[in-house]
């Protein structure tokens, strides 16, 4: 233990603490702007400088630890100077166009000028203008980046993916794509992971609201709307609404009020994407001689993207079957068209979703099979959504709960964990035991794969048939994996993957909490939903069955091909050959 | 009033010379990467703020020069702005008045041909074509690439044992490194830009002088795979050690009768005690290394002999040959190459030089190494006869310096233009013609023949130290590509349509240092390891010790210290001193850890494997 004195409080902390936890068990928050715990621990930003006793010159807390005896003033009018200075700084070379940024509100830099008193910047104002390719679902906005680094440490560090460096040298420093490319020729996954952690608007998602506002006011347009499994755990918190109250029943009420026609719950589809992934797995199992293992879940695009980017060879490996998303967009402009008795071309599908990729994913060329033009037209990211609560007027505190329509807002809680890492395995295995043995298990028989490791392994017997199965979140660790696959050092039956740490819960499209990493959070949400649903099965549930009955016939039946399952080489990645 | 009046500096004046020396260090310490195009412009802003004011071209042209490369820099410049910006510079050349306008003219002009490639990116795709890949300059500049904020702070903590792992990982021969290694890594050293740069190898020598035996690592589990070595010099041992640490089965093959090359057969003891050589050689073997001394490769066994016996085969010849200076009498009796006399000290067999008047011609390291050989041999006189100026001298200054101190004497300015003999074919002088120091070629001074006649410096011995060459000619019949003199590798050690076959050191580079030799055998286990089919990865696992906060005050650098001349110059015994442990203690702290702050601590600053 180490003993020292922070703004005249004594604080006692294991060696090897940095100055910043230090503070932090004493109360003492110190300003930061850079860091990211564990992530970007580099000291860019120089916000977090503090002043030790004896050393002239200021130290940044973030990455330098405590030391015996020391005597330390997070905020000594020296300190207090110089953190303004080099606020001023970056103001002096940052976008600060506040009122027009998605993260007005929600912004770091903001609440630390606010909080320094900065009422002017004493310097020349020269912000940097870069173009950027704005159709693409990610957006960089030059002017607002900080140069913190974080992006770059993130797809770096956690996916593995690369994609961010810096460019230039000296005072023209800057984050840009890396290798010298534009971000369309780029091999990234869309996960959406250096938004969540751009500390600024640097970098955000396309903007689709307009979109929907349109349809919505359209009244030749039937909106059709899904809502994603993790969206109902994140979706309150820009509000700073509990857990408790912030439910999807809300949210379907804020929706309502919004316009939409139909809202539904891509839990159905994600029972359906059960069934079908469920029985493919089952079908490859019995063709063990044939087919390679392990089979790849395949609901996840960023994931999609990641594979046939990084290891194309192996997306023969990948389920056919759709994600929940494309699915639902599919069953809406089909089946629900049908129901309705009507033209599936007045149907405009949007989907929220907690999620980057999925905006990708709805435009690729071969998601249209119901015939109808793309079978999900717009998707929105919890964020937009949240925006468009905010732009509708509408008071969430004062939301009553309200139902999803029927028959496609009915899911079961083997659906609802969709939202979470371990739990598109869970809810696969909690059916492929009904297929197999055609009786239920206990529902929460396969809970090993639960919680929030980004490398889960389990082994369970299928009823004679020993499976072993992996679940991996985060595209660095699904790197280890497959690569630990392609030397012969581990060998699985079924993988689960999800591009975000944390699986949807942690998504790209999430809300932002500066410094928080809340997938774990939020997946507690998904569980505790699950836990109280009274249909634990996705073979259970009742849309699900009569669908099959009266539209699909069976998993894996023609119809289900056509419209559920797809050609993963129908599209190519940037640089990936036909 | 005063008719003349001293000059006396004011205290802004005072001030400026020291912020000039400032940047002077500054400058030394710019690491590699940084855009040029940026500095370019840099320089001109200095350039400009020169300038009296007088004249046109310097006084408005240097800053519309300036304006033009912002654009360029800032994306808004075109290719035509290239071109004004050359023919801008090319008129401020024509017609400024004097040397603060023209030579800055000139500066652009260089820029433009050096890197007009980078202006073109800036201009085309409004990026750099450089990057600071590898943010901690010691790290940069040591071809071997070893983490030297590492070590250096394990000798501060006295983890001495640590610190050799730790350079054994990148560079096997770190008993060798500390006495003669050229030290690169201090060049662009960022304490330069408080004070001056750490004695880097003299903190090496201080880790090994006291880290006892430090073992060798565990090699990997047999690969079965056989690798021969054509060559024990640093380059091969150090290729042939990683290999077997990856578990392959190696066979150096070495011509001479011991192992060690040229750090044997070229560097006297003084530099390089034996005793250290064969300590270090023995460790690095006990991987578990299979040695052949006596062969020559390409008589007994062939080339194609060797590459049916191995997977791989891995040239590291070195340059042994002796260049000859091409004048008359060089045949004459008492002309003895500097190669050839290096060899024979190695293996122990000493000339006697007694009484001896005795010319060195050459002005490299090896040409002190046999001037200062030769005093210790006995000899009654020993000049060193060079043609340019003692600066112009590729030595290295502290052995220039040793030579004078043990009574060499240096002529400089000497073409050497023919040997005489005596009746008996002996050489009787060496007759040399004065020169002027003239025109800079290619960035070096050349001399031109002076209005004086030819010098006769009696002699009786005649040292010829003017480079050495490689003997590639059985390797060229094998169909190894062979390209002025040297072997022509490419950057990997690979050799182009010849799988399996590598090459690498002196045999490559021509004659360099040890440190390249020992990379470019780093280099080729890696690549060697690759081609057999694996992956294995070197690393140490030490755990470096934090970083210190305290403000860094300028100190002065402990430089080494060495014997008296007139001591040392009588034996063979080593001649630098080690660092005392105090100094070594002041020394190690000076470093300001680059692996932590700045760019470091983001990327690149901490290689832990390769």
């Amino acid at each position: 233990m180490v003993k020292l004195t922070i703004d005249n409080r004594t604080v006692e902390v294991p060696e090897g603490t940095t100055i910043l936890e230090a503070a932090k068990t004493a109360g003492i928050p110190v300003p930061t702007l850079c860091y990211l715990k564990d992530i970007n621990e580099i000291g860019a930003c120089r916000v977090c400088v503090v002043e030790i006793e004896g050393i002239t010159r200021l130290v940044t807390a973030c990455n330098n630890c405590v030391g015996e005896g020391m005597v330390i003033h997070t905020n000594s009018p020296k300190v207090r100077e110089t953190r303004k200075t080099n606020v001023e700084l970056i103001l002096s070379q940052h976008d600060c166009s506040c009122p027009s940024c998605a993260r007005s509100g929600n912004c770091n830099l903001q609440k630390i000028a606010n909080d320094l008193g900065i009422l002017e910047i004493p310097y020349d104002k020269k912000v940097s203008f870069t173009k950027w390719e704005k159709q693409f679902p990610l957006i960089r906005n030059y002017e607002k980046c900080i140069k913190c680094m974080r992006c770059i440490q993130v797809c770096d560090t956690v996916q593995s993916l690369n994609i961010w460096d810096i460019a230039n040298t000296g005072s023209r420093t800057t984050v840009d794509v890396s290798k010298n490319r534009k971000i369309t020729e780029a091999d990234c996954a869309l996960c959406g992971q250096c938004i969540t952690h751009c500390p600024v608007g640097a970098l955000r998602e396309r903007d689709d609201t307009e979109k929907v506002f349109s349809a919505l006011a359209d009244p030749d347009k039937i909106t059709v709307v899904q809502i994603a499994p993790a969206v109902r755990a994140a979706w309150g918190e820009p509000f700073g609404l509990e857990r408790e109250f912030a439910t999807v029943k809300r949210l379907v009420s804020a929706m309502r009020r919004m316009g939409f026609n139909y809202i539904f719950d891509t839990n159905f589809s994600a029972d359906l994407t059960i069934m079908e992934e469920g029985s493919e797995f089952l079908k490859r199992l019995g063709n063990k001689d044939k087919e390679t293992f392990p089979m790849f879940t395949s609901c996840c695009p960023g994931w999609v993207r990641f594979l046939k980017s990084q290891y194309p060879d192996m997306v023969p490996q990948l389920s056919t079957a759709k994600s929940p998303q494309q699915m639902f967009g599919a069953m809406a402009k089909s089946y629900y068209a049908d129901l309705l008795g009507v033209d599936p071309e007045n149907i405009f599908s949007v989907s929220v979703m907690p999620c980057l990729a999925k905006k990708h994913e709805c435009d690729l060329p071969n998601m249209n099979d119901a015939g109808a033009g793309q079978d999900v037209d717009v998707v929105l990211t919890t964020r937009e959504i949240d925006r468009m609560i905010r732009a509708e007027h509408i008071v969430p505190q004062e939301l009553e709960e309200e139902e999803f329509d029927t028959p496609l807002g009915v899911g079961s809680g083997a659906g609802v964990i969709f939202g979470a890492t371990g739990g598109v395995m869970e809810a696969a295995l909690r059916s492929a035991y009904y297929l197999v043995t055609k009786t239920n298990p206990d529902p929460d028989a396969f809970k090993d794969v639960r919680g929030m490791d980004g490398w889960k392994e389990a082994s369970f017997d299928l009823a004679g048939t020993p499976l072993k199965v992996a679940v991996v979140s985060g595209l660095g660790n699904t790197r280890r994996l497959i690569k630990a696959l392609r030397k012969g050092k581990v060998s699985y039956d079924f993988v689960e993957v999800m591009a975000c740490p944390g699986g949807c819960s942690g998504g790209g499209g999430q809300p932002i909490n500066d410094g928080q990493e809340l997938a774990g959070d939020r997946a507690d949400v998904l569980y505790g939903l699950d836990k109280i649903n009274e249909i634990r099965f996705s073979h259970e549930n009742p849309s699900v069955q009569k669908c099959y009955e009266c539209y699909l016939q069976r998993p894996l039946s023609h119809r289900s091909h056509e419209l559920l399952h797809t050609d993963h080489n129908a599209w190519q990645m940037p640089g990936e050959e036909q | 009033m005063s008719r003349l009046s001293i000059i006396t500096r004011d205290k802004a004046q005072t001030t400026v010379e020291e912020l000039y020396k400032d940047l002077e260090r500054r400058i030394v310490a710019s690491p590699p990467g940084l855009c040029p195009v940026d500095l370019a412009v840099s320089f001109l802003k200095v350039c400009h703020a020169q300038t009296c004011g007088k004249c046109v071209p310097c006084r408005v042209g240097l800053g519309q020069l300036q304006n033009l490369m912002e654009d360029v820099l800032d994306g808004r410049g075109s290719m035509e702005t290239i071109d004004l910006i050359e023919k801008t510079a090319r008129s401020i050349y024509y017609s400024a008045d004097c040397a603060i306008g023209y030579e800055a003219a000139n500066m652009v002009l260089k820029a433009l041909k050096g890197f007009r490639d980078d202006f073109e990116e800036h201009v085309l795709r409004g990026r750099c074509t450089c990057e600071l890949n590898q943010p901690v300059p010691c790290v940069a500049l040591c071809p071997a690439g070893v983490d030297i904020p590492g070590y250096v702070a394990l000798v501060a903590e006295g983890r001495y044992a640590d610190a050799v792992s730790l350079i054994r990982k990148d560079n096997p021969m770190p008993s060798v490194c500390a006495l003669i290694c050229e030290h690169p890594c201090e060049a662009r050293c960022r304490r330069n830009m408080i004070d001056a740069s750490v004695n880097i190898r003299g903190l090496k020598r201080f880790a090994v002088d006291n880290a006892g035996d430090v073992p060798v690592p565990e090699p990997a589990p047999s690969t079965g795979k056989r690798v021969a070595v054509i060559g024990g010099g640093p380059g091969g041992i150090s290729a042939a050690y990683y290999l077997a640490l990856m578990g392959h089965d190696v066979t150096i093959y070495e011509q001479r009768k011991q192992l060690g090359g040229m750090l044997r057969y070229g560097i006297p003891n003084y530099r390089l005690p034996r005793e250290v050589l064969d300590r270090e050689i023995e460790a690095l073997l006990s991987v578990g290394v299979k040695v052949k001394t006596e062969v020559t490769v390409g008589e007994e066994p062939s080339i194609v002999d060797l590459r049916n016996l191995y997977h791989a085969v891995y040239i590291a010849i070195g340059a042994h040959t002796d260049k000859k200076i091409g004048i008359e009498g060089e045949d004459a009796e008492g002309v003895i190459s500097a190669v050839e006399m290096l060899r024979k000290i190695g293996d122990g067999d000493m000339p006697d030089f007694t009484g001896r008047n005795i010319s060195v011609i050459g002005g490299g390291n090896v040409a002190m190494d046999v001037a200062r050989s030769a005093v210790r041999l006995g000899a009654e006189s020993v000049r060193i006869v060079y043609r340019r100026r003692i600066e112009d001298m590729t030595a290295m200054p502290e052995e220039v310096q040793g030579a004078i101190a043990e009574g060499c004497e240096v002529l400089e300015l000497m073409a050497p233009t023919r040997i005489e003999k005596d009746e008996d074919g002996k050489v009787a002088a060496l007759w040399a013609q004065p020169q002027i120091i003239g025109p800079v070629q290619r960035g070096r001074a050349t001399p031109v023949k002076a209005d004086e006649s030819e010098k006769c410096l009696k002699c009786d011995t005649v040292l010829v130290a003017v480079g050495q060459g490689i003997e590639s000619k059985p390797f060229e019949e094998y169909g190894i590509p062979v390209k002025r003199g040297v072997i022509e590798a490419l950057n990997w050690s690979g050799i182009k349509d010849i799988p399996g076959v590598f090459a690498g050191g002196d045999c490559v580079t021509g004659p360099a240092t040890v440190i390249r030799a020992i990379a470019a055998g780093k280099v080729a286990a890696a690549n060697i390891d690759e081609y057999l089919g694996y992956h294995h990865t070197i690393k140490a696992d030490i755990a470096i010790p934090k970083i210190s906060l305290d403000d860094r005050m300028a100190c002065g650098r402990v430089n080494m210290k060495e014997r008296d001349a007139c001591d040392r110059k009588n034996d063979f015994e080593p001649i630098e001193c080690g660092m005392t442990k105090q100094e070594a203690c002041q020394e190690s702290r000076r470093c300001l850890r680059c692996d932590h702050f700045g760019f470091g601590i983001f990327k690149g600053g901490r290689n832990e494997k390769w």
